[in-house]
């Protein structure tokens, strides 16, 4: 008997395994099978209210003492429609059995649904299906590099190492077949940096922690292969522990509209009571002395009974005010507006090939409602591409375009790309605009070459040459990436590396570089260098690093260059652009040897080793030379600064929540232009324990005025203690009183808590936009949640209501497609219910006239027919096609956004003012014919004020007044609006001769009574004089009411679409995707595919001293590789995770 | 999602561009501008003013003549003998005298006019069978469930017309004499035929089938007459034999339910041939001799005749010129008022705009 909390997993032993019932890799999603469709797909539908209440009519209509009304008159409706939501419930079902099908047979050797918890599984550079725990690996000592984009947005390479005992099993799949360890861990959770566990193998015990775990949801890079053993599968993965639940998510329209149905059913009922006193009361005093004429039972027992009976009448002659079409009409139009999305051009980004998808089709008014998305940083706003882009060497800028006027010109896809065919080994993908650098290499200017040097020599990148000349970097991250690629496109080639050296191929000759030390990378030092002895036997330092810090180490000579260099980084940063200072410094000999002594000192030292490294990198970094500065774009997808620009036009703030590092988050919100210099202060809270900083801005901003912009920055440590209860209410008003909000280094989860914050304190409709596995639970948890798709991982996009290819679509997903929608349904619900009750209550006034008798106004035929076929086409066509303003207006004109997101055009208001519009259409119907009917006779002396004859007048009068309604509410009259007005006023007419005409009587005689009754009175001019009166009497005040709120309101606000501008201050912290650590791996060879040297060879090397401190780590590292890379790893985690004091230049 | 076109590359799956799917179809977007609202609003009232003044003039040349003979001049003592519906045995006669003030020009119509009687119950309409009235055989036999009670009397025989509507028919017969100054009594010479609609005489009733030695008697064989019915359905016109049936006038007549408790339903119209009304019907004094049948005691109602001129929009009715009179008047004060509005913040905030 096992303990609950914790798990068991013995490798391939399927038999073992399968007594615990771990989860599975299989999905299911799909509700029906053939069989079960008709009677689940029912049942399910008459769970609904509004269907439950129709069968309750239905049934109610069939016992004749109530009813009032045919059975035929529900039945109609309450078909078509389930027929109609059948229909649609098949074809989704059957779009998820594909997509069921789809994801379950996903190859990967073995399909992805049978790999079960134990297996041992191989992987090829490939997305893992599975929490696995990493076994062996084709690189040395174990080792394996992932990318965890999807988990936590961070593009840096991570790199995860097996146990030595295991990774010495290598490819044998024999070996590994016979692999029987048993892991012992944590159960299935949500922690994403941490697991425990232990492996229990041939007697011993190893531990096992998260770097040893290979998570679903990474991808392998750099690693042919690797062997895993599956210890979470299917939903007890992290990721998708991570994924919150799947709610089903309705629109707050879709809630309001449940709400007032029910109200509505209220109001039903209370007609029905006072139409009950009425009769019971008109009983006692006038009918009974009717019951002559009527000798009907139940009038001669008791008025209260008749009452009784009366109010189930009526109940059922008033369903209608219930209004059955609503929701499956309801339905219809999302449904077409989903393929409106799915249709446009404007969307589909042909890159990639990847239109716009609308995968829920229940959601679309509420994307004009928006008003606070949430967007994930890396894929969503970047392109996770960086791209050296300009450069300052020795006080002169390269990198602009200039026409022979000497004005600046705008770089552009058609600007002509320098050409690099003097270089056979550039890489084809580098572009280039600035002609005049390469003429400077071309002239040998020192310093230029000199810069591109540093820049091919100083990094942590490991080549790979797989052809000849077909290079490949494996950049742990992108910002060295694009430097030395932009080095190798300029003629300085870094070609190959061992741990003590560095072959280049300067304009095309091979030179090697002794590489004497790497001065790696950390958070507080803000640079790396590395020292290397030319072949002429120089020793030099060369260095990059963050401005700030560079220039405090510079030699004093350096002063005026220095000036000239920070003026070009001010204008880089200005663009949004990364940057770097590089500067380089020859070394002494002596000086060097006595400096090499004290690090190899350092370097085994057991206490505060890392402190003492730090002292005597910052001893010789010092009096260094400026060679210039880089920049490097970190490039935006497409458009996101006008799009988020136009966005927050449209009074949409945008929050950015990003796993990814508080600098490198800061740097983007400047390039968005989320941050900008002339915000009054911009906060940054990143506390570790409960923070003091929280309540202390806090303060300080209600103090000040709101007008003033904020901005405010919080990581994810800080964030977990603002989301305790007793400060999420400040964190929600601050945050809401700042511009911009950012929050960095956050966990998926804490992305869905930030997300349920704001629903639950706001009320306000949000929106999640993300790529990654780690966007998923804020995507199901906001109210739309949008995935980007044409990725590499499909997480996001599958638990995403909609997908599109790029960042900015979302303005027009919003502005256009949002805000038609919201606009198309409030006025189809407005109008639907101001339908509804014009057409039912007359019935109401006609049963104080008719003894509330419960007779109906209309045909029976004319009440089973007007919701579904004389008014249902126009108010769907104005529901699908209408445009209050078109696309470019709404574009240009964000604030037209605006009244979605206060909920002005429908909310509980305005539908008492569209109900009471109603209301009053059908006083007005009823009492005008009314009083004229009373003393009307036909223009041959017959009488016409018959019931039939006031019932054909009435009906005639309702559809042209809705008819009449719905034009005046149509903006947009496109040919089927044209076709669907006039033609169900064409078909009203046909379908009322047609029923009332003889032929059909003779047949139905007792269904059809009507007959003769639209010829002899439609032939009456005094009909048409009482319809036209009542089409006047209820259109104009309407016609009014527009045209003065048209006068009074005008919608089209004059703020013009701002350009976006970019003034920022310079943001250069060292290439902010860096991790420490890699330095030590290069120069102790352990990421060296070729076997390196063996360590006999070292001392041998000229450099003898120099090299020393290298083969000493090259000594640890074999004995206890798992062991300090582990640790060191560890380190570093947790120094990212300690950073406390952030002395980013905010301004 | 629809078909994919075929093939592959980067136009593959771009959707169509038509102006359909791309929400361009071609459109009219009506807007309400000062330019078409304002004159609208004026030229509305103009016209409804126009047609208020015509149905003035017009009803004012219509006269109407409302004879209320429920309990008046000798009809008291028919009044109080017919305060059950059921006791209609014994025949009672009474008679009216009224004054026509005008001359009632051109062709005059006498209608019977019933107060709070309410044919527009909902139990009282359904209760008929108008497959029986069309003369189906089979009905005819088996009436329709809707006319109980009024389907079989006490000995099971089915009611012919049957239902509550035909057994409450208006069964008054009204006779006017008219008493010129001169002493004489000239009858007032009415049509009693082609008072009902084309449609209800010829396709609505139908007796059932008939020919020449299969009288209609016979033909309603094995039904009896309703309850409240002094003679059969076959009998109800004693002068005119193609009268009688379902296709009785009068029955057609009161079969067509009123939608209102007050009511009037055509009885006559004035036989302009010969006498002294051929002008139509000349002032003096009339007598009304009620044969005084139908009950109104019980439920409190009031019987009348009413006199009346009909014209181009019917009789008359003071309701629709004065609706059309008064929408006038509201339309032009919201003309009015919209045009001030736009006058004073209209034009502001339009420049504003700008």
């Amino acid at each position: 008997c096992y303990k609950k909390e914790e798990r068991h997993v013995r490798a391939n032993d399927r038999d073992y395994n399968e007594r615990f019932s771990y989860a599975d890799n299989h999905i299911k999603t799909a509700k029906y099978n053939v069989f079960t469709f008709l009677p689940i797909n029912l049942f399910e539908q008459f769970q609904r209210f509004a269907n439950a209440y129709f069968l309750v009519l239905l049934i109610l209509q069939l016992i004749p003492e109530i009813s009032s009304l045919s059975w035929f008159t529900t039945i109609v409706p309450l078909v078509l429609v389930l027929a109609i939501t059948a229909v649609k419930d098949a074809t989704d079902d059957y779009f998820r059995h594909k997509s069921d099908q789809q994801v379950n047979t996903r190859l990967q050797n073995e399909k992805w649904m049978n790999v079960r918890v134990g297996d041992i599984i191989k992987l090829e550079n490939n997305q893992f299906v599975a929490d696995l725990l990493l076994l062996s690996s084709s690189e040395p000592y174990g080792l394996c590099y992932i990318e965890t984009a999807e988990l936590d947005g961070e593009t840096n390479l991570k790199v995860r190492q097996a146990l030595t005992v295991t990774s010495d099993l290598g490819d044998d799949v024999a070996k590994l077949a016979d692999f029987n360890g048993e892991v012992i861990c944590e159960p299935p959770n949500n922690k994403l940096d941490k697991f425990t566990g232990t492996l229990f193998w041939k007697d011993n015990k190893y531990p096992l922690d998260n770097e040893k775990m290979l998570l679903r949801g990474c991808v392998l890079r750099n690693t042919e292969w690797c062997f895993g053993l599956v210890i979470f599968a299917g939903l007890q993965t992290k990721l998708m522990q991570n994924c919150g639940r799947t709610k089903f998510k309705r629109t707050s329209i879709d809630k309001l509209m449940n709400t007032l149905v029910l109200w509505i059913f209220g109001f039903l009922i209370c007609m029905g009571i006072i139409l009950a006193i009425g009769n019971t009361i008109w009983e006692q005093k006038v009918g009974s002395n009717f019951w002559e004429y009527l000798q009907w039972k139940e009038l001669t027992i008791s008025a209260v009974f008749s009452g009784f009976l009366t109010f189930w009448s009526y109940v059922i002659i008033l369903n209608t005010v219930v209004p059955i079409s609503l929701y499956v009409s309801v339905e219809v139009l999302r449904l077409g507006h989903s393929y409106f999305i799915n249709w446009d051009r404007r969307m589909y980004y042909s890159r990639k090939a990847t239109p716009a998808e609308a995968r829920t089709t229940t959601l679309n008014e509420e994307l004009g409602q928006v008003e606070f998305i949430f967007s994930d940083k890396t894929g969503t706003l970047t392109q996770n591409i960086m791209v050296f882009n300009k450069c300052s060497i020795n006080g002169k800028t390269y990198g602009d375009v200039y026409d022979e006027f000497g004005h600046k010109v705008d770089i552009t896809e058609k600007t002509p790309c320098v050409d690099f065919s003097f270089n056979p080994l550039m890489d084809r993908k580098f572009r280039f605009h600035d002609s005049s650098l390469v003429e400077a290499i071309k002239l040998e200017e020192p310093l230029v070459q000199e810069f591109f040097r540093l820049l091919a020599l100083c990094h942590t990148i490991m080549p790979e040459e797989r052809n000849e000349g077909e290079l490949v970097y494996q950049a742990q991250s992108p910002d060295e990436g694009a430097l030395v690629t932009a080095a190798r496109n300029f003629g300085f080639v870094f070609r190959s590396r061992t741990p003590e050296t560095i072959t280049l191929y300067e304009m095309g000759q091979a030179v090697t570089y002794q590489l004497l030390a790497i001065l790696d990378f950390n958070n507080v030092r803000k640079r790396m260098s590395v020292i290397v002895r030319n072949p002429k036997g120089q020793l030099k330092l060369y260095s990059k690093g963050a401005d700030t810090i560079l220039f405090d180490r510079l030699d004093p000579s350096n002063e005026e260059l220095m000036f000239t260099t920070s003026e070009h980084l001010n204008e880089f940063a200005g663009e949004g652009l990364r940057t770097l200072a590089l500067a380089y410094k020859d070394l002494d000999e002596d000086v060097f040897d006595e400096w090499m002594k004290k690090l190899l000192f350092a370097s085994t030292a057991l206490e505060n080793r890392e402190e003492k490294l730090g002292a005597l990198y910052e001893e010789i970094e010092q009096g260094m030379m400026l060679l210039g500065a880089t920049a490097i774009e970190d490039k935006l997808q497409e458009g996101v600064p006008e799009t988020i620009a136009c966005l927050t036009l449209a009074n949409i703030k945008i929050w950015v929540l990003t796993g990814d590092k508080l600098e490198t988050a800061m740097n983007i919100g400047y390039s968005c232009n989320m941050l900008r210099d002339d915000m009054n202060e911009v906060f940054i809270i990143s506390g570790h324990t409960m923070v003091e900083t929280e309540l202390y801005s806090s303060d300080s901003v209600f103090e000040e005025t709101i007008i003033a912009e904020y901005a405010l920055i919080i990581n994810g440590h800080s964030l977990a203690h603002a989301l305790e209860a007793d400060l999420e209410q400040i964190l929600v008003d601050v945050a809401c009183l700042c511009k911009t909000v950012i929050c960095c280094r956050v966990t998926p989860l804490q992305k869905a808590l930030v997300v349920e914050l704001i629903k639950r304190h706001k009320r306000a409709v949000t929106l999640a936009i993300g790529d990654g596995a780690n966007d998923v639970s804020m995507i199901k948890t906001a109210h739309i949640g949008v995935g980007i798709s044409g990725q590499e991982g499909m997480q996001a996009v599958l638990a995403s209501d909609y997908s599109f290819a790029q960042f900015r679509y979302l303005q027009r997903l919003l502005l256009v497609h949002g805000r038609w929608s919201y606009h198309r349904m409030c006025n189809f619900l407005c109008y639907f219910f101001y339908k509804n009750f014009a057409f039912t209550l007359v019935h109401f006034w006609y049963g104080f006239l008719c003894g509330f008798s419960a007779q109906t106004v209309y045909d029976q035929w004319f009440i089973t027919l007007f919701n579904i076929v004389y008014t249902s086409l126009p108010v769907l066509a104005m529901g699908l096609f209408d445009q209050d303003v078109n696309e470019q207006y709404s574009l240009r004109y964000p604030n037209l956004y605006r009244p979605g997101q206060l909920n002005q055009l429908f909310n509980k208001r305005k539908f008492f003012t569209c109900t009471l519009q109603g209301v009053c259409t059908s006083f007005i119907l009823f009492f005008i014919p009314y009083g004229a009917f009373m003393s009307a006779v036909r223009d041959d002396g017959a009488h016409i004020s018959d019931q039939q004859a006031f019932a054909v007048t009435i009906a005639t009068s309702l559809v042209i007044v809705v008819s009449a309604q719905i034009g005046l509410d149509t903006n947009y009259w496109t040919a089927v609006n044209h076709f669907f007005i006039w033609g169900s006023l064409a078909v009203y007419f046909a379908i009322l001769f047609a029923m009332h005409s003889d032929g059909i009587f003779t047949i139905f005689p007792n269904q059809f009574p009507f007959i003769g009754t639209a010829r002899n009175s439609l032939n009456q001019k005094i009909v048409w004089l009482v319809i036209l009166l009542t089409t006047v009497v209820c259109i104009m005040p309407m016609v009014a009411v527009r045209f003065i709120k048209a006068d009074l309101y005008p919608t089209h606000t004059d703020k013009n679409f701002r350009r976006v501008r970019r003034t920022s201050s310079r943001r250069s912290a060292y290439a902010f995707a860096h991790q420490q650590g890699y330095g030590e791996l290069i120069t102790s060879g352990k990421n060296m595919k070729i076997p390196t040297a063996s360590t006999s060879t070292y001392p041998l090397s000229s450099p003898a001293r120099g090299n020393s401190v290298v083969k000493n780590s090259v000594v640890s590292g074999t004995t206890d590789a798992a062991e300090t890379n582990s640790t060191g790893f560890r380190r570093e985690s947790d120094q990212n995770q300690e950073v406390t004091v952030e002395d980013l230049e905010a301004r | 999602m629809g078909k994919k076109q075929a093939g592959t590359g980067p136009l593959s799956r771009r959707p169509d561009n038509s102006a359909f799917k791309q929400q361009r179809l071609p459109a009219w977007s009506p807007s309400l501008t000062p330019q078409t609202v304002l004159p609208t609003f004026y030229i509305l009232s103009l016209v409804c003013l126009l047609l208020g003044i015509w149905l003035l003039i017009t009803v004012e040349y219509t006269y109407e003549l409302k004879v209320d003979y429920t309990d008046a001049g000798t009809c008291e003592q028919c009044f109080n003998l017919r305060k059950h519906a059921i006791d209609s045995s014994t025949p009672c006669k009474c008679t009216v005298s009224f004054h026509v003030p005008k001359t009632f020009p051109g062709d005059v119509f006498f209608y019977y006019g019933l107060r709070n009687f309410h044919q527009n119950l909902r139990r009282y309409m359904d209760s008929r069978d108008d497959a029986q009235m069309v003369g189906r055989k089979n009905n005819l036999k088996a009436p329709s469930s809707y006319c109980a009670p009024f389907d079989y009397d006490a000995n099971g025989k089915p009611i012919a017309p049957c239902g509550a509507v035909a057994n409450s028919m208006f069964n008054d017969s009204l006779t006017v004499m008219y008493n010129p100054t001169d002493g004489s009594k000239i009858q007032v010479p009415l049509y009693r035929k082609g008072i009902a609609w084309y449609t209800d005489k010829n396709v609505k009733f139908r007796n059932p089938p008939t020919n020449n030695t299969f009288s209609l008697q016979q033909a309603f064989e094995g039904t009896t007459r309703p309850l409240y019915w002094q003679r059969p359905v076959y009998e109800l016109d004693d002068i005119d034999s193609n009268n009688n049936g379902f296709i009785n006038d009068d029955l057609i007549v009161w079969m067509r339910e009123a939608a209102f408790p007050n009511f009037k339903k055509l009885y006559g119209v004035l036989n302009r041939a010969q006498g002294p009304f051929t002008e139509g019907l000349p002032a003096g004094n009339y007598t009304l001799s009620i044969n005084y049948n139908f009950p109104v005691e019980p439920f409190r109602g009031r019987k009348e005749l009413v006199i009346s001129m009909v014209t181009w929009f019917g009789g008359q009715n003071y309701f629709l010129p004065i609706a059309y009179l008064v929408t006038s008047g509201l339309i032009l004060v919201t003309a009015v008022v919209l045009t001030t509005v736009f006058v004073k913040v209209g034009k502001k905030g339009k420049n504003m705009e700008e």
